[in-house]
């Protein structure tokens, strides 16, 4: 395995997708099998991608890999300087581990969806948009450059716009598509104006170039605010992608695609792009945009979770969820936890993913039910779902011995230590506070679900477990959720070979804007001898003092999520299996925290009443004043010119056509006095001619 | 007794010519109009033979003139042909009537 051939087999990885998704499409109606050539097709995606893990892994653990070719080069311009821009790919650990769960999960839900879409009239297209997801989220992850990725961005956006609309009769479903859509557009105008800082700053989209050019001192609008404003931007791209606070509400509407798409693009993959996407460009963050990531972190993570406490919709309660993690691993990173942000990324990924898939299973089972208020003891009936489920739910909870636990307890070791270094203990209780309800509302889950009674008998009798093509990838998932496969240790991640491949890239932000415990100690910039020297030795992530405190923040830290993990699930018992408590009571005692919760933070409405009417009235008045100051200019034109042309139009009958019509009459004149000589009688020609002849003689006599 | 020379000879056709074109002119009837082309034709004759005898021309003047009279009859036998046509188209022969050349 040379690098060049790495390098080709991710350009195959990238393009089997897309060959499948125009075979589909085009062939969607003519022949009916054709959705097989996908499917076939992604299977050989995700061979090759475990390929290209394995031989990355294993042959080039410490290289990154680029290939790169010039695109567009439009010379030197009077504004821009060299406009040059490169495409090309970058393959280092984190690249082909992300590409090997995108690639994973894609194939599990194209089989899931095999048995789940049965039925479905636009079958083959389903299986094509699924394809060109697949596509533009491998682009995403294999890119080395920032236009690529922005590109690949917009591409996902728009599979995720398919995907949800994919039902399009529903209305609440085209809506929901609209809105997915536009609420991300808002997070990508940021990310836009980020990149065009970025290019108008570096004359380039390389990230790797990027880097190096600020290590070198060279900084937007020449000062470090600029910097951290380039920072804030680009992550506004990951707020829109990634769904975190001030752009949420699109995610939970989402849920009205197939469950299916739900776990691939709006779980695991698509919706994690945006940590990706912060993942890549960590080196450039500097300490003020890292705090803005994570407050925003802190309250993505937290505000959903108190939502998905009350919600009574099954894919709600995952979306809410999902949030809530994406917040998480964006809180991370805002604290400079990096290596455990792309874990939990990795992690959440797969359990996720299995969430939605084992509800899509028992929404499928329960023909269509989303309610769980009209679900419950469906654990005999969906044993293999329900045994699945119940993994991913310890694992998003923070119970040892599965993934979920390791990345978890990382993050919130990270906060722990942040608060313990700066002082600033805020992330921290909201990180181990976020840890509970998960606990709780996963549990309430579960419990509603698959324990007690049913509540709807006639649909339960008719619940069954689901076929082999749904169940697979359930059992698939839910074996890569047990901590076996991240460190052999499951209390100790650092032991594992996961965090092993996964090193936090050097900063390059200057110095003095980085946080006090990022700077690093040594003398000289890091330079590329330093970071060969420090793989030899135990890894310093950023200094002494950080690895001090993340060293004292790992026990009290786990017992502490170990207990609040583990009160969360007790809390769930008592109230829905025990029902020592009753839920109903409670609510009514903090009836406002309960309708809040229950009414989403009334997100929708504040921007409904804010955005959306805003919006409207402002059209309105712009419609007022096109319909009449615009109008009235063009009305008054109009008038204006038709007065004009009446005028000339008078102009022409009289003077133009009277001198015409005068010319008309002056010749029919003479030639009314010349037909006079026009007898036709010989003799009055003799007349006239001999007149004339005596008249010529007169003239012309000489005598 | 005045002795008869040329300018009596010019007064006598130019009277001659005059009554024909007058002829011509006022006549209703076609062949009274051919008529007054006669009397025309005679009085080109008289100038003819008029300089012939008085000028110093020789014979010419008498030769043109026998020109002009077999001319005349050849001419006359055409217009009587032409007048009977006329006639035939017509009805009748009066040149104030036929005004087909205005068309």
């Amino acid at each position: 395995m040379t690098e060049a051939l790495l390098i080709k087999l991710a350009i195959v990885i990238l393009f089997l997708p897309l060959i499948g998704f125009t075979v589909a499409l085009f062939f969607a109606k003519k022949v009916k099998k054709v959705y097989l050539v996908e499917i076939v097709l992604i299977i050989a995606t995700f061979l090759l991608s475990v390929v290209l893990l394995y031989s990355k892994l294993v042959y080039y653990p410490n290289n990154n890999i680029t290939s790169e070719f010039q695109w567009i080069n439009l010379g030197t311009g009077p504004i821009m300087g060299k406009v040059t821009v490169d495409l090309g790919m970058f393959l280092d650990n984190v690249t082909v581990i992300m590409m090997f769960a995108v690639a994973l999960i894609s194939m599990l839900v194209h089989i899931f969806s095999i048995g789940y879409m049965e039925g479905d009239k636009r079958y083959n297209r389903y299986f094509a948009y699924l394809g060109i997801f697949t596509f533009s989220m491998s682009g995403i992850v294999l890119t080395h450059n920032v236009l690529m990725m922005y590109i690949f961005w917009e591409l996902v956006g728009l599979s995720s716009y398919l995907l949800i609309g994919f039902w399009y009769e529903k209305k609440s479903a085209s809506d929901a598509a609209k809105k997915a859509f536009i609420v991300n557009r808002i997070g990508d105008i940021g990310m836009f104006t980020g990149i065009l800082i970025l290019f108008t700053t570096y004359h380039t989209f390389t990230f790797q170039t990027v880097f190096h050019q600020i290590s070198q001192g060279v900084l937007p609008f020449n000062s470090e605010t600029g910097l951290t404003l380039m920072g804030i931007l680009l992550f506004c791209g990951a707020i829109g992608k990634s769904a975190q606070f001030p752009l949420h509400v699109w995610l939970p509407d989402a849920m009205e695609g197939p469950t299916p798409v739900s776990a691939l693009i709006h779980a695991a993959t698509m919706v994690a792009a945006g940590v990706y996407f912060v993942v890549r460009m960590f080196p450039l963050l500097s300490g003020g945009a890292l705090f803005v990531i994570a407050v925003i972190g802190a309250l993505s993570a937290f505000i959903p979770a108190t939502i998905a406490l009350t919600q009574n919709d099954i894919k709600k309660v995952l979306a809410y969820s999902t949030i809530s993690q994406l917040g998480y691993m964006i809180l991370a990173l805002g604290v400079g936890a990096y290596k455990f942000a792309f874990f939990h990324l990795i992690t959440h990924a797969f359990f996720k993913a299995l969430l939605f898939l084992g509800s899509g299973s028992v929404i499928h089972a329960m023909h269509h039910e989303q309610d769980i208020r009209n679900m419950g003891g469906l654990r005999k009936k969906m044993p293999i779902t329900y045994a699945t489920f119940l993994i991913a739910s310890l694992a998003i909870s923070g119970v040892p011995l599965f993934s979920g636990f390791l990345s978890k307890d990382g993050i919130l070791a990270g906060t722990f230590a942040f608060g313990y270094i700066t002082g600033q203990w805020f992330f921290a209780i909201v990180g181990y506070f976020v840890a509970l309800l998960t606990a709780f509302y996963m549990f309430r889950l579960v419990i509603l679900t698959f324990h007690g009674k049913p509540r709807d008998q006639h649909k339960y009798e008719h619940a069954h477990e689901s076929s082999f093509v749904m169940a697979m990838p359930l059992v698939v998932l839910a074996t890569l959720s047990i901590f076996f496969f991240y460190t052999p240790n499951p209390v100790n991640p650092e032991a594992g070979w996961f965090l092993k491949w996964i090193k936090t890239p050097e900063l390059v932000t200057p110095q003095s804007s980085r946080y006090s415990f990022m700077r690093s100690d040594a003398k000289e910039p890091a330079s590329m001898t330093e970071i060969k020297s420090a793989e030899a030795g135990p890894e310093v992530m950023y200094s002494e003092t950080y690895e001090d405190a993340l060293h004292h923040a790992h026990i009290p830290g786990l017992i502490l999520s170990l207990l609040l993990a583990g009160g969360g699930i007790l809390l769930a018992f008592m109230f829905y299996q025990w029902k020592k408590l009753d839920p109903d009571k409670l609510a009514n005692k903090v009836q406002p925290l309960y309708k809040l919760s229950f009414n989403k933070w009334y997100f929708d409405e504040i921007y409904y009443a804010s955005f959306v009417a805003g919006t409207v009235g402002l059209s309105k008045s712009l419609a007022w004043f096109d319909n009449t100051i615009i109008d009235g200019l063009v009305n008054f034109s109009a008038t204006f010119t038709r007065g004009f042309s009446r005028a000339s139009g008078k102009f022409d009958n009289i003077v133009v056509d009277g001198l015409v019509n005068f010319m008309a009459y002056l010749s029919a004149f003479i030639g009314l006095i010349f037909r006079r000589f026009q007898t036709g009688k010989v003799q009055t020609y003799i007349v006239l001619v001999i007149f004339s002849l005596v008249i010529l003689l007169l003239i012309f006599k000489t005598f | 007794m005045t002795h008869i020379g040329l300018n009596h000879f010019l007064v006598i056709s130019s009277i001659l010519f005059c009554l024909g074109i007058f002829g011509i002119v006022t006549r209703k009837n076609a062949v009274m109009v051919l008529m007054g082309i006669e009397l025309i034709l005679n009085s080109a004759n008289i100038n003819f033979i008029a300089f012939a005898r008085y000028g110093n021309f020789g014979f010419q003047g008498q030769l043109i003139a026998l020109f002009v009279i077999v001319l005349a009859a050849a001419e006359a036998a055409i217009a009587l042909a032409i007048v009977l046509n006329i006639y035939k188209t017509f009805s009748n022969i009066n040149v104030d009537e036929i005004d087909k050349l205005r068309d």
